[in-house]
């Protein structure tokens, strides 16, 4: 540690140039988004080189945060003026931010390079690349953002970026369907962070996390949002948490929010890693943590209802737990793993809901390698499988994907918790020590050991069922090892998976220590509290043991054979296997309420609102009826009899004029002989 | 009978007169009809000259001059009635005036 | 500062080009269509060069034209332009010209189309910069002239119906306005929209029309009020806009939207909001839910749509009641313990932001409708297509990006309108915040099964043989799709003109 601490101090990054991390990738996409569709090799150079280049800046950042951990570095500057003062945002640096910012480059450089081999054969890789970049910088630019409001920004774009990705093979219906989903489950969520944010502008006059003491999670924003109480005897910053953990639950896919999650398998798979384990998901936990004074602030009133971090330990515990069930029933690879996220993300949460945030960031950071690790093999002997997910028709697959399974097996015991040399054990204890610490309630902690039963036991099932056994198809059965550029990133994730636990054990908590702002570190033996440890190593055994003895002992002979435990239990394994129903209820309930209230505004738009319209209008036409028919029968009836005999009579003397002129001779003929008769009549008068 | 070269020549012209309003109502034929009419004005006009001469002041020349221009407009009328009657052969191939009825209301 | 009449410039010239074309007897349709782009784009050029000369910390009206017109009764021809009016000028600039490259296919009499659409563009001009009643009102009728021509001439099957329903609601509105303004000035002797203000302000408009009789002065709100609202329109006065909108050729629809529906959310801004404040705080908490109404049902009802330009129709009724939704609120909240400056600055900004930043959008994606439209022979069902963004990558694109601003994603420029609005309505009436995210929720919803259902999915229906866009096309749509992203990240541009005005309205919070 002493080496790297020493190498990380030759280099530092200026809190003003933080941008750079999250602007670098931002570039790539710009570049890959304008280059032809042959250019692939260059949009994954670039897309490659810029994560490089911001893994070294984000070292930069680290050593430079950890020189004085205690300290927010922070760069504030105005985005445009309102009213009489300008809205700002800003850069932090601290070690959270730092952290994050490592892992979440070098998780995303991993997989962007393991992306290179996967999507070797896709007619569309630039456009994917220009999406990866954009992904990872919308997420790096949450990571650095000292304002809730950019936070929410970048927030806003991961949630783009994953649509994005999520849609990526959008002819599939399935895909497309996904990502929508993905979309507007999240921004439930977000309209939650939205107006908690809108709630904390209002009240405090700013957004900045920190200014000098002025930022909302300073001690003096804190005091007047406890100070004050809201609906329900609520405090102000109990409501505003709550509302800010909307968003958490829904990007981190936190119970009732999560059924996204496992739809988003329907991107490519390295889309599923880097949601899964760096970045999509990450935000969710790393918004709490970030915003964690303020989740915090009412932990000191006594006489408040509910306090904010009870309700996310209990949203933590119920999606840990749920999380590990549905997985037991899944078939799909990619699905377990999915579940297993939602699973794991439960932790973190729980362990932000007890009170130790340093515990979460921890397993979010061991998680984020070893489920980078696990998607990304679960990609390759996809990729191998010729897109065969379905572990019924895989098997047997140790033989000739010797790097996979071997990486795909520290994965597994990495997230399953195998004692002591994989870095998942060491911060599911962490996170297990704070929920035995909390005074709150035992439940958390209940919920968290049997879930790491249920991981054990699903992750025992998985790799048994994936890799050991015959090939139970015909891909499966011509499956081989994939090309380097998708096993070395596994072998680089594997070696994190493995070290990545000794950052914080508990004999020396190094990690933690720095995240709280400590320079000291103080360790302490790891019998104390030993026994909760010895309890979680019994019942990791238990579940490996019961997932060897099921499936491992006796396995599947063919891809059609029924699961054992369907066999035992078919009704909750079929609950399981169909989620718990959250899908179909949702569908039921928000869905159809969503298209009754469609059908009512378009029904009252229709027939009410226009309806009244047309009714004035009938109304109107109506006095026109009226006065056209006064009109026509009393005024213009006589008028109009008059002018008819006058035209009646014209006929009659037209008959006169036949146009021949004998005719007319004739008559003036006649007329001459009367005249002279009258004439000579007279004539003797 | 004693009658005087007056009535002789009143008889005269109303024979005149009624050769040419029955060929005028008779003929089909424009021409002819036109001939009709130029009969019944020369009628008229033997009428002037009749009076004139055997009237109470023939040292005025009234009668004549009436006739002179009688006669000159009965002229022009007969090159203009001509005209149409061309003008009627060119429309319609034929100068039956029965048939010329176009003007009618 | 030039001598030049620049503001009678910015109006006729519109005009002047719609005279010349009428005498363009045997011109080709290009000359005629470049000439028509030519006059359009006048408005832009003139418009930068206020811009130049404008000074945006005073919140007077500028470049005033002032003279005497009818001195009988006491009318002066008085143009002059303030922040709101420079911004709707811009925006004005930028869409007409649009709208004629999208017309730019108009085969039937493009001379006539073209000198209808100059008229027209001239008239809303004259709208967003007189300040004297009598001449406003002037062209605020006569653009329905040329407008009801459009959609009766160029538009779709039940064009003829739209049109005639557009123009005798829209009427109907505007008579009531009428007899509201006669009582106005029989009450105070002028028509001058500044001097109306100041006595508006200190409560003289109020004073004098309850001189003439206990209920004048609530019947002329009232009729004001109904005149503006069908304009917009306010909740529940929209049922004339989703035919208009649907049955109006492209570019038409794309100037109603982008620019005529901006004619009344000014009017709220630069007459009824002035003029009557007592009125309207005392009318705002009812006034709030149309407006709450037409965010939250606009939205469902796009949802409901099958015939894409209606969505997007509602989806602009929903768009434009989040203006009215930020006004009201700070009408509503005026005098109120506990209502910030800060807050309603926010919600006013917002609102002019958002009055531009909407007609920036919406005009894209009706654009974008049209394009679909002419591809498909004129169909422009939700169901009709399938798979476009396979057929024509571009084109999605650009439309998905018009699609998200609409959506308000951050980054691009509706969000900036958008988060504003609801910073100050929630600092004004939470309350009314919370309801109105159901509109941001659906929004998203129809929003998004739009384009899975149009661009997603399997290439199917009309997007067989779907060509991508042409050079024409792209760079129809490449200047509003360029502006979506600068304003996205620096809303400046606009805020900086607009702030000072802003503030100082905020600033008249108080009641006399």
């Amino acid at each position: 540690m002493l080496e790297l601490g020493a190498f990380l101090r030759l280099m530092t990054l200026p809190v003003h140039l933080l941008w750079l991390i999250a602007a670098l990738p931002l570039l790539a996409a710009g570049i890959g988004a304008l280059t032809p569709r042959r250019g692939r090799a260059l949009a994954a150079g670039v897309a490659i080189a810029a994560m490089a280049l911001s893994f070294l800046l984000s070292c930069a950042a680290l050593a430079t945060a950890l020189a004085q951990p205690a300290a927010h570095l922070v760069h504030n500057f105005a985005w445009f003026d309102l009213g009489l003062g300008p809205l700002r945002l800003g850069w932090l640096l601290d070690p959270l931010t730092a952290f994050m910012c490592v892992m979440v480059t070098l998780v995303g450089l991993l997989i962007f390079v393991f992306s290179v081999g996967y999507m070797h054969a896709d007619a569309n890789s630039t456009r994917f690349f220009c999406f990866m970049s954009v992904f990872a910088a919308a997420m790096l630019g949450v990571l650095i953002a000292n304002s809730l409001l950019l936070l929410f920004v970048c927030w806003e774009l991961v949630g783009l970026a994953s649509y994005l990705l999520i849609g990526f093979w959008f002819h599939k219906p399935a895909a497309a369907a996904a990502a929508k989903k993905a979309f507007i489950t999240t921004r439930i969520g977000d309209l939650g962070l939205l107006l908690g944010m809108l709630w904390l502008y209002d009240s405090t006059g700013t957004l900045l996390f920190f200014d000098a003491g002025n930022g909302v999670l300073e001690a003096g924003a804190l005091g007047a949002l406890t100070a004050q109480t809201t609906i329900g005897g609520l405090a102000v910053s109990t409501a505003i948490g709550l509302l800010v953990f909307c968003g958490a639950i829904g990007k981190s896919g936190q119970f009732p929010l999560h059924v996204w999650l496992p739809d988003a398998m329907e991107g490519p798979t390295p889309v599923s890693a880097l949601i899964h384990a760096a970045t999509m998901v990450a935000a969710g936990v790393f918004l709490v943590a970030r915003v964690y004074p303020l989740m915090a602030a009412d932990q000191a009133l006594a006489h408040v209802p509910i306090h904010a971090l009870t309700v996310v330990a209990f949203i933590g515990a119920i999606t840990a737990l749920m999380g590990a069930m549905i997985a037991v029933a899944q078939n799909d690879i990619k699905r377990v793993l999915a579940f297993s996220t939602v699973s794991q993300l439960g932790y973190m949460m729980l362990a932000l809901g007890v009170g130790s945030w340093v515990a979460a960031i921890f397993h979010l950071l061991t998680h984020a390698f070893f489920k980078a690790l696990l998607f990304l093999g679960a990609g390759s002997v996809i990729h191998a499988a010729h897109h065969e997910q379905d572990i019924r028709r895989l098997g047997g697959l140790r033989g000739p994907m010797r790097t996979t399974f071997a990486t795909f097996a520290i994965g597994m015991m990495a997230l399953s918790g195998v004692p002591f040399l994989f870095s998942g054990f060491w911060s599911k204890e962490a996170i297990l020590h704070a929920a035995h610490a909390w005074n709150g309630s035992s439940l958390p902690l209940f919920a968290g050991l049997a879930a790491v039963v249920l991981t054990a036991f699903y992750m025992t099932r998985l790799v048994a069922e994936v890799f050991f056994g015959a090939p139970r198809s015909e891909a499966a059965g011509h499956a081989h090892e994939s090309p380097p550029t998708m096993t070395i990133p596994l072998i680089g994730l594997a070696v994190g998976a493995v070290l990545l636990g000794f950052l914080g054990t508990p004999a020396y908590p190094w990690l933690q220590a720095r995240l709280l702002g400590e320079t000291e570190v103080h360790g302490h033996s790891l019998l104390e509290g030993g026994g909760l440890m010895m309890l979680s190593i019994v019942l990791v055994a238990l579940g490996i043991g019961a997932g060897w003895a099921i499936y491992w002992r006796r396995l599947r002979a063919t891809a059609t054979a029924l699961d054992p435990l369907e066999r035992a239990t078919p009704r909750t394994f079929a609950a399981l296997a169909a989620r718990l129903g959250f899908d179909e209820l949702y569908a039921a309930t928000v869905g159809r309420l969503s298209n009754a209230t469609a059908a009512l505004a378009d029904a009252l738009d229709r027939h009410v609102w226009d309806g009244a319209i047309r009714f004035l209008a009938r109304l109107g036409e109506f006095t026109g009826v009226v006065s056209r028919e006064t009109d026509e029968d009393m005024l213009n009836g006589g008028f109009d009899a008059g002018s008819e005999s006058l035209r009646g009579t014209g006929k009659l003397y037209s008959r006169a004029q036949t146009g021949e002129t004998h005719g007319y001779l004739r008559v003036i003929a006649i007329g001459f002989v009367l005249l002279v008769l009258i004439v000579m009549m007279g004539g003797g008068q | 009978m004693n009658l005087s070269p007056l009535h002789l020549c009143l008889l005269f012209s109303s024979a005149l007169f009624c050769i040419g309003l029955i060929g005028a109502l008779c003929r089909s034929n424009t021409i002819l009809v036109l001939l009709g009419v130029e009969l019944m004005l020369n009628a008229a006009n033997l009428n002037f000259i009749a009076f004139w001469r055997f009237g109470p002041a023939p040292s005025a020349e009234t009668g004549v001059i009436f006739v002179l221009f009688s006669i000159a407009v009965a002229a022009a009328e007969a090159a203009v009635g001509l005209a149409l009657v061309i003008s009627i052969y060119r429309h319609q191939q034929n100068i039956r005036l029965q048939e010329a009825n176009r003007l009618k209301g | 500062m030039t001598s030049l009449p620049l503001l009678s410039l910015i109006v006729f010239t519109p005009w002047a080009g719609a005279a010349l074309l009428a005498s363009l007897r045997r011109a080709s349709p290009i000359i005629v269509r470049t000439v028509s782009l030519v006059f359009s784009l006048s408005t832009l050029a003139l418009g930068l060069v206020v811009l130049a000369g404008f000074d945006a910390a005073r919140t007077s009206p500028q470049f005033v034209e002032q003279q005497a017109w009818i001195s009988t009764l006491n009318v002066h021809y008085h143009l002059g332009l303030d922040g709101l009016s420079l911004v709707l000028v811009l925006l004005t600039g930028i869409v007409t010209p649009t709208a004629l490259l999208a017309s730019w296919r108009v085969r039937r009499s493009p001379r006539l189309f073209g000198a209808l659409f100059l008229f027209l563009q001239g008239a809303a001009l004259g709208v967003f910069l007189a300040l004297d009643f009598f001449h406003w009102f002037l062209f605020w009728e006569l653009s329905l002239v040329p407008a009801f021509f459009l959609i009766k001439l160029w538009g779709g099957a039940g064009a003829s119906r739209a049109a005639y329903q557009f123009v005798i609601y829209t009427i109907g509105g505007s008579a009531f306005m009428l007899l509201g303004f006669a009582a106005l000035y029989v009450a105070t002797g002028t028509l001058d929209f500044i001097q109306l203000a100041q006595l508006g302000a200190d409560g003289t408009i109020g004073q004098k029309l309850a001189a003439l009789g206990g209920w004048w002065p609530t019947a002329v709100f009232l009729g004001v009020l109904l005149g503006l609202a069908v304009k917009v329109p306010l909740f529940p006065f929209h049922t004339w806009l989703p035919p208009a909108y649907a049955e109006a050729p492209t570019g038409t629809s794309m100037f109603l939207t982008g620019v005529m529906s901006k004619m009344g959310v000014y009017g709220f801004l630069r007459i009824l909001w002035p003029l009557f404040p007592a009125s309207l705080h005392a009318a705002a908490p009812a006034l709030l839910w149309l407006a709450l109404g037409g965010v939250v049902l606009g939205a469902f009802a796009a949802m409901r749509q099958i015939d894409l330009k209606r969505m997007i129709a509602y989806s602009s009724i929903n768009h434009l009641s989040y203006c009215l939704l930020a006004l009201f609120a700070v009408s509503a909240a005026t005098g109120r313990a506990g209502a910030t400056n800060e807050a309603a600055t926010a919600a006013l900004s917002g609102t002019i932001l958002h009055i531009f930043n909407h007609g920036l959008s919406a005009a894209a994606l009706f654009c974008c409708v049209g394009v679909l439209e002419s591809r498909a022979g004129g169909r422009r069902g939700l169901n009709d297509f399938g798979g476009v963004r396979t057929a024509a990558p571009i084109f999605a694109g650009l439309c998905g990006i018009s699609m998200f601003s609409s959506l308000g994603l951050p980054g691009l420029n509706g969000f900036v309108g958008e988060f504003l609005i609801f910073r100050g309505v929630f600092g004004l009436t939470p309350w009314a915040a919370a309801v109105a995210c159901l509109g941001l929720l659906a929004t998203a919803l129809f929003l998004m099964t739009f384009w899975q259902r149009v661009f997603h999915g399997p290439t199917g229906g009309a997007a067989t043989g779907f060509k991508d866009l042409s050079a024409l096309e792209i760079a129809t749509l490449a200047p509003t799709i360029a502006l979506i992203f600068v304003l996205g990240v620096w809303p400046q541009l606009i805020a900086g003109l607009i702030n000072p005005l802003v503030t100082a309205w905020a600033g008249h919070l108080a009641l006399p």
